[in-house]
């Protein structure tokens, strides 16, 4: 069975130990993450994270439903049609052409964040697959640091 | 009411109708000791080992089917609890464990005896809390014993700091649970149960793989049932003896690493398995590729991940057994004709007359087998079995005549050295009424022989038959076929003089080396009622067999020491 990328959503209760209890999980069972975000929902005593998996079939199911079995875990979403965007902020010396990094980040829906005495921040939202291809243009302007947020995803 | 964490503690037992506490006291679980004290409803057993606590609880949940209780204290209690956590957790057993913690305040600054409980028992409970407010105490102790007993079984541990047993607040035990997100499926889809019956109907060599699962769902009564108006062959795991009882002409044995010739061709031969509350486990499929090649598979399960985890399930139930069951034997009782398999059967029971589960007796040395079957001959089905881990587990399971569930008691999933003789005091004090042994090695049994002075003091009178072969066995006979008869640190020629150890401890000890001496010994041991030792010399030698080797297709068994099967 061939590996596949999924996004996987997992509603949680937020509570302190939720986060390890999931970590864990993965650690502990021997399955992948590429990344993972986590933050509360607005108005709730609710989590959501969004996690970015890769295994082969029935890893995956078994990843979904040892996931729900966590007493927290209020839904798994393995996701098929949806919008994932990930965030990147990128530092770049001072001495490259300003205008060159705008331009290149408002081609990846973004701009320049901040901007300093000996340095430049570029921001960028898009889907993964595109912030993969600003990471490669990036490179010409020897970016001091790159930080990536980790995939968001929502069912369409 | 107000009152103090340790005295809601204390209350919340009483309201789970706990009769029995095993434990052991330590400074940061001292306050909930203090309640204890002044109470009188349940007991508390003095154990002289947290791990023995833990096994203890465990053993008296399995006998009886209700929540066993531990306590613990903080750091070193709570390490030492932890194979007892991982035993119950590999085989699904309902406990409860409280463990004291150092004070909040303490908390993350490597206090005395502070360890991160909650931490290092994540992967082996199915829940656990720390309680940060004396607030959140009666529901957390409320949701403990409802999520430890509903659902797939397991443990569940409560870590309470010390500030918060001495905090008083009010107390109302909860009358029920709500766990938004905590509902197991219980039911079953009945469109997938209509698929089954078909599937059962259309099928020409249908088997019962039996597992500990129907045991925690009480189903027994309905396997033998659905077995018997279909005249369906069954097999059981380790986990599951006594499930279909040894006298079933439709039971063809335990199945797996050890399992007898016919259990293990009926698996590769079936067309279709009907698993009920059993999970594939490596021991029991042997190779996946080679596994049941023919078979489509129905399988019932409350753990909706231990379908299609490791073979593919071409009809899934995720229900409670005794609930499919029920819809099973209603439908299946006006349409199905018990002659239907007779051919199946009859295959079967010819494996059984070519390869029988056999040994050889000797005049000269003890078998260890024959041992089983004359504990079996003696006590039957009145007694409870426990067993440590190793050949002599295997051979239990072999030998002895199991006939109903809960009558046999052992770490099926985690392989515990060192769990039979605390899970016996446990299951003694469930089941006062019922004879226990303990069938063990020499060398598990030291692995938890501290627990002698336990049962002493409580008289809870333990039979601990120790079969002794000076090895450890199942280690030497792997390095026997497997390794060249390099016994690496497997002999275990130096040992302590049992029959003086058990007396040193206030119990009664034996020395038997031939079948008389054995026959009077277990029945001196069992009108002197106390704990005992009989310390067993058996064939140093002697092999469980058939075997299959770890990796290799279940058909493929070693079944004599010079005789594999084709």
């Amino acid at each position: 069975m061939a590996d596949v990328r999924r996004v996987i959503s997992i509603l949680v209760e937020n509570e302190s130990s939720v986060l390890s209890r999931i970590s864990g999980l993965f650690a502990g069972r021997g399955y992948n993450i590429e990344t993972l975000t986590v933050a509360p929902i607005p108005n709730s005593n609710h989590s959501r994270m969004t996690i970015v998996t890769k295994g082969n079939k029935r890893v995956i199911e078994q990843i979904t439903k040892q996931l729900h079995k966590l007493i927290p875990v209020y839904k798994v979403v393995e996701h098929d049609k949806m919008v994932e965007k990930e965030m990147v902020l990128a530092k770049f010396p001072i001495d490259k052409n300003l205008s060159d990094i705008q331009a290149l980040c408002q081609a990846y829906n973004g701009g320049i964040a901040n901007v300093g005495k000996d340095m430049i921040i570029g921001m960028v939202t898009d889907e993964p697959c595109r912030v993969k291809h600003f990471l490669e243009a990036t490179e010409r302007y020897n970016p001091i640091e790159i930080v990536c947020s980790g995939v968001v995803a929502i069912e369409r | 009411m107000k009152m103090n964490g340790a005295r809601m503690v204390c209350e919340a037992l009483i309201a789970e109708g706990v009769k029995t506490v095993f434990g052991y006291p330590g400074g940061a679980i001292m306050n909930v000791y203090d309640e204890l004290y002044k109470q009188d409803r349940f007991e508390h057993i003095l154990n002289r080992h947290e791990q023995a606590s833990v096994h203890a609880a465990d053993g008296y949940a399995r006998a009886t089917g209700e929540v066993g209780v531990a306590m613990v204290t903080s750091g070193p209690g709570f390490t030492n609890a932890v194979t007892g956590l991982a035993t119950a957790y590999m085989d699904s057993i309902p406990l409860v464990v409280i463990s004291g913690q150092v004070p909040l305040s303490l908390i993350g600054t490597d206090g005395f005896q502070e360890i991160d409980a909650v931490g290092i028992s994540r992967p082996c409970t199915k829940h656990n809390y720390l309680v940060k407010d004396i607030k959140d105490l009666p529901r957390v102790l409320k949701e403990a014993f409802h999520i430890a007993r509903t659902g797939r079984p397991g443990p569940v541990l409560i870590d309470i700091p010390k500030d918060i047993t001495a905090e008083v607040g009010e107390f109302k035990y909860p009358d029920s649970v709500n766990i938004p997100s905590y509902k197991p499926t219980t039911k079953g889809n009945n469109r997938q149960i209509e698929k089954a019956i078909d599937a059962i109907l259309k099928s020409k060599k249908p088997l019962l793989y039996i597992g500990g699962g129907v045991v925690l769902s009480n189903a027994s009564d309905l396997v033998r049932k659905l077995a018997k108006i279909g005249g369906i062959p069954a097999v059981e795991t380790l986990m599951a003896r006594g499930v279909m009882g040894h006298n079933n002409p439709l039971l063809q044995g335990m199945l797996g690493m050890h399992g007898n010739y016919s259990s293990n061709m009926a698996m590769s031969e079936t067309d279709l398995i009907i698993a009920l509350g059993a999970r594939f486990d490596d021991r029991v499929t042997g190779k996946l590729s080679e596994f049941a090649k023919y078979a489509d598979i129905i399988h019932v399960d409350i753990d909706p991940a231990n379908i299609s985890k490791l073979v593919n399930v071409n009809y899934p139930i995720v229900a409670d057994i005794s609930i499919v069951l029920e819809k099973l034997i209603n439908k299946l009782e006006d349409k199905i004709d018990s002659n239907r398999y007779s051919n199946w059967r009859e295959v079967l029971n010819r494996y059984n007359e070519i390869h029988p589960l056999s040994y050889k007796d000797s005049d000269t040395t003890l078998k260890p087998q024959w041992i089983i079957e004359r504990v079996g001959e003696l006590l039957g089905k009145d007694a409870i079995i426990t067993s440590d881990v190793g050949q002599h587990q295997m051979w239990t399971a072999q030998f002895y005549p199991f006939d109903r569930p809960r009558q046999w008691i052992n770490s099926g999933g985690l392989g515990t050295m060192g769990y039979g003789f605390p899970s016996a005091i446990g299951a003694k004090k469930g089941c006062p009424d019922k004879t226990v042994i303990n069938i063990t090695g020499d060398g598990s049994i030291l692995m938890n022989v501290q627990e002698l002075v336990t049962a002493s003091e409580y008289n809870i009178p333990v039979i601990n038959i120790i079969l002794n072969n000076h090895f450890l066995g199942m280690v030497r006979q792997w390095q026997s076929f497997f390794y060249e008869d390099r016994f690496s640190e497997t002999d275990l020629s130096y040992q302590p003089n049992f029959k003086a150890l058990a007396e040193a401890c206030g119990g009664i000890g034996y020395d038997v080396t031939t079948k008389e001496e054995f026959d009077t010994a277990l029945t001196d041991a069992i009108k002197k009622d106390r704990v005992a030792f009989i310390n067993v010399a058996i064939d140093r030698f002697e092999n469980v067999l058939p075997m299959v080797p770890a990796g290799g297709a279940l058909y493929n068994m070693i079944l004599s020491d010079n005789k594999e099967s084709e």
